[in-house]
């Protein structure tokens, strides 16, 4: 989960990371009070997670309480590429920026460890600097177990080559970035800029934090981060379901087991799509091992409560589960949604196979529901949903 | 022959007394595996009884080991409990540890992989967050359905538990030497590289299947490996072309970051290496079945 600056502002202030003063507000009003405490100026931040809102007009200085009532109506409600603007900070000024500079610990897959990204070079999208002048930033592996001592974050200042003038103050921010690293199970920390200014004090200005959601059993306070207004209302749905869904723009829903088969469902059906009006797949949804008769007829209402839906693909690979538990899933989450008083009128291909297919195939055949198709292959069956989506559409 | 697990395994499972434990452990047995004990402190010096095969209950893997001679254990614990689970299977130095469970905390699997290193690699890890492996007609540690294929000519290593299935499944004629699926956790103990190398090296494997999907750079260092090392033929499949940026697929590993970790990268660096890659399961099985069968 990526959080937004004001969050990752919190959780740095938490641990001891050196921030300036700074609130969140959503209305252009609340700006005044906010500016007010902050002694009559403040900088105004669009919260939006993308980068590149300096260009797009998303922060301004603000002179005085009515400038920053100006600028937050302008900027709430702005789009920055794609994403609109709901909230704004309110932040502090910062004291004139002698430096900026670039610090980070993050996940590093390739070498199953985490990494230290430091650059004297911040300011700007560290991605263009280790692009161009690889040189100027310094990677550091962190062993998980051992963590950013002092000295490892000396190292650290070192291979970036800080200046001597702010080498232990900077390490000194490595520890406590660190510490919220460990502390929030995060997957990336960054601060940037880091900023050293005319007192000679080094504050972060701006950062970026992402957490990681397997740890939720120990972070309770997550939940709270999370920007449940932003949430398409479908994945809202399913979340609280818990379901495994990503809502798509295409057309053919799409429901199966196993993540890698549902990825690979998305393929198959938009590769078929191509012959058929270039339809789309409309969904990832994973209803993993089990798929009982409630968590399919959880699944469907899902897919079959979005509008974009003009055909729902069922791609089921019984390999623990057995195919006539799936199929009597699939028949009783019919009944399921009738008794709900839902109108189901969307056709269904329905692809079984694995353990207990023959059986699985045959109870829906039995079944004889008029919405339900079965075809016994995924390339043959993603033919015909697409078909019948582009049909509709 | 096969890779990592044969019918001289001797497996525990970690959790076994849970109902996921439970359910598997009788499934594994049903496959073959022989299954010599469970670790569970509360529980140890107890038996289990799996339709009258009667599996002991230890109070420690190291235990375990030291009673059984076990070589493999089988890790079912619940996520919380995960990292303290691989670590006691790393102490007591077993060879190979299966970690099924998913949901793990990546700052817990990164704990348990630097501590894994720091010990000197021992114990190979598979997983976390993986359907295990199987050795078709002798063994079986993990939950991968033991009865969709036989022994056979195939290596088989995959991100993804279904799609595993799914192409046992499209091959199931042919069969295979070892399934093995790594998981698709952001942070794994054994790579596709680790596998390829291994079947590369076992001489009844005669062509080695790759199940990637988007996420990462692990395939695109498979396919260095292949050029440089891999003399056998290898057929690949990629999930996830159709997956946008920025959207996790279901697996924590499974999301795209800007212009790294796609779909078509990855076919494009193992087709750069000789690799024929399928643009769906049943033509990846098609491209796999032309070669040895023609």
């Amino acid at each position: 989960m990526d959080l937004f600056e004001y969050q990752a502002r919190d959780l740095f202030a938490k641990h001891g990371v050196p921030v300036l003063a700074g609130e969140v507000i959503d209305t252009p009003e609340a700006a005044r009070a906010a500016t007010e405490r902050l002694g009559g100026k403040s900088v105004v931040k669009a919260q939006v997670k993308v980068g590149g809102r300096g260009k797009a007009g998303g922060v301004k200085l603000a002179a005085s309480e009515d400038e920053a009532v100006e600028h937050a109506t302008n900027i709430l409600g702005m789009d920055i590429k794609g994403h609109t603007v709901h909230k704004v900070m309110i932040a502090e000024t910062a004291p004139e920026i002698v430096e900026e500079y670039y610090v980070s610990f993050l996940l590093d897959r390739t070498n199953r460890t985490f990494l230290s990204i430091a650059s004297v070079e911040g300011g700007m999208e560290i991605e263009e600097v280790a692009a161009t002048r690889p040189e100027a930033v310094a990677k550091t592996p962190i062993d998980a177990n051992e963590g950013v001592t002092p000295e490892k974050a000396r190292e650290i200042v070192e291979a970036a080559k800080f200046p001597a003038e702010v080498a232990d103050k900077v390490a000194d921010v490595l520890v406590t970035l660190w510490k919220t690293f460990i502390a929030e199970d995060a997957l990336l920390v960054e601060v940037n800029p880091l900023a050293k200014v005319a007192s000679g004090d080094i504050l972060a200005l701006d950062g970026k934090v992402s957490l990681d959601e397997n740890a939720d059993f120990r972070q309770p306070e997550h939940e709270a981060l999370e920007d449940k207004a932003a949430a398409n209302p479908l994945e809202a749905a399913a979340k609280a379901k818990g379901l495994n869904y990503v809502k798509l723009d295409g057309q053919v829903g799409i429901i199966g087991n196993g993540a890698g088969l549902v990825m690979s469902t998305l393929d198959v059906v938009a590769y078929a799509g191509e012959k058929h009006d270039n339809v789309k797949p409309a969904n990832f949804l994973d209803i993993g091992g089990g798929a009982s008769a409630e968590v399919m007829a959880n699944g469907l209402e899902i897919i079959l409560g979005d509008p974009d839906v003009k055909s729902v693909f069922v791609n089921v690979f019984g390999g623990i589960t057995a195919c006539d538990e799936v199929a009597n899933g699939i028949v009783q989450a019919l009944e399921l949604l009738k008794s709900k008083g839902e109108d189901v009128t969307k056709p269904l291909v329905v692809r079984l196979d694995g353990n207990n297919a023959e059986l699985g195939r045959k109870i829906l055949s039995d079944a004889n529901h008029p919405l339900v198709q079965r075809v016994d292959t995924m390339d043959g069956a993603a033919d015909k949903a697409a078909e019948l989506a582009a049909a509709a559409k | 022959m096969a890779i990592f697990l044969t019918k001289d395994s001797k497996v525990i499972v970690q959790g076994m007394t849970g109902a996921t434990g439970m359910k598997h452990t009788k499934l594994m047995l049903g496959d073959g595996t022989n299954i010599v004990g469970g670790v569970n402190p509360r529980k140890a010096g107890t038996n289990v009884d799996f339709d009258g095969t009667e599996v002991p209950v230890f109070g420690s893997v190291a235990e375990a080991m030291e009673k059984t001679g076990a070589d493999v254990s089988v890790i079912f614990v619940p996520p919380k409990f995960a990292k303290a689970a691989v670590v006691e299977a790393i102490d007591a130095e077993i060879g190979l540890a299966v970690v099924i469970t998913e949901g793990i905390a990546v700052h817990d699997s990164a704990a348990f992989w630097a501590y894994a290193s720091s010990k000197g690699n021992k114990t190979r890890i598979i997983g976390p967050n993986c359907p295990g492996l199987i050795t078709p007609g002798q063994s079986n540690a993990g939950i991968i359905p033991g009865d969709i294929t036989k022994p056979g000519k195939i290596g088989l290593v995959s991100k993804s538990g279904t799609l595993t299935y799914q192409m046992m499944y499209e091959l199931r004629d042919i069969g295979f030497t070892s399934a093995v699926g790594i998981g698709g956790d952001p942070i794994i103990g054994t790579t596709h590289i680790d596998a390829l190398e291994a079947f590369e090296a076992d001489p009844e494997t005669e062509l080695i299947v790759m199940i990637g999907e988007i996420g990462g750079d692990a395939e695109e260092r498979a396919a260095d490996f292949i050029k440089a090392n891999v003399t056998k033929p290898v057929v690949g499949y990629v999930a996830g072309f159709t997956a946008p940026e920025g959207k996790t697929m279901g697996h924590a590993g499974a999301i795209v970051s800007g212009s790294s970790g796609t779909a078509q990268a990855k076919k494009e660096a193992l087709e750069a290496a000789g690799v024929k890659v399928g643009k769906t399961p049943s033509e990846t099985a098609r491209l796999a079945r032309e070669i040895l069968v023609g």
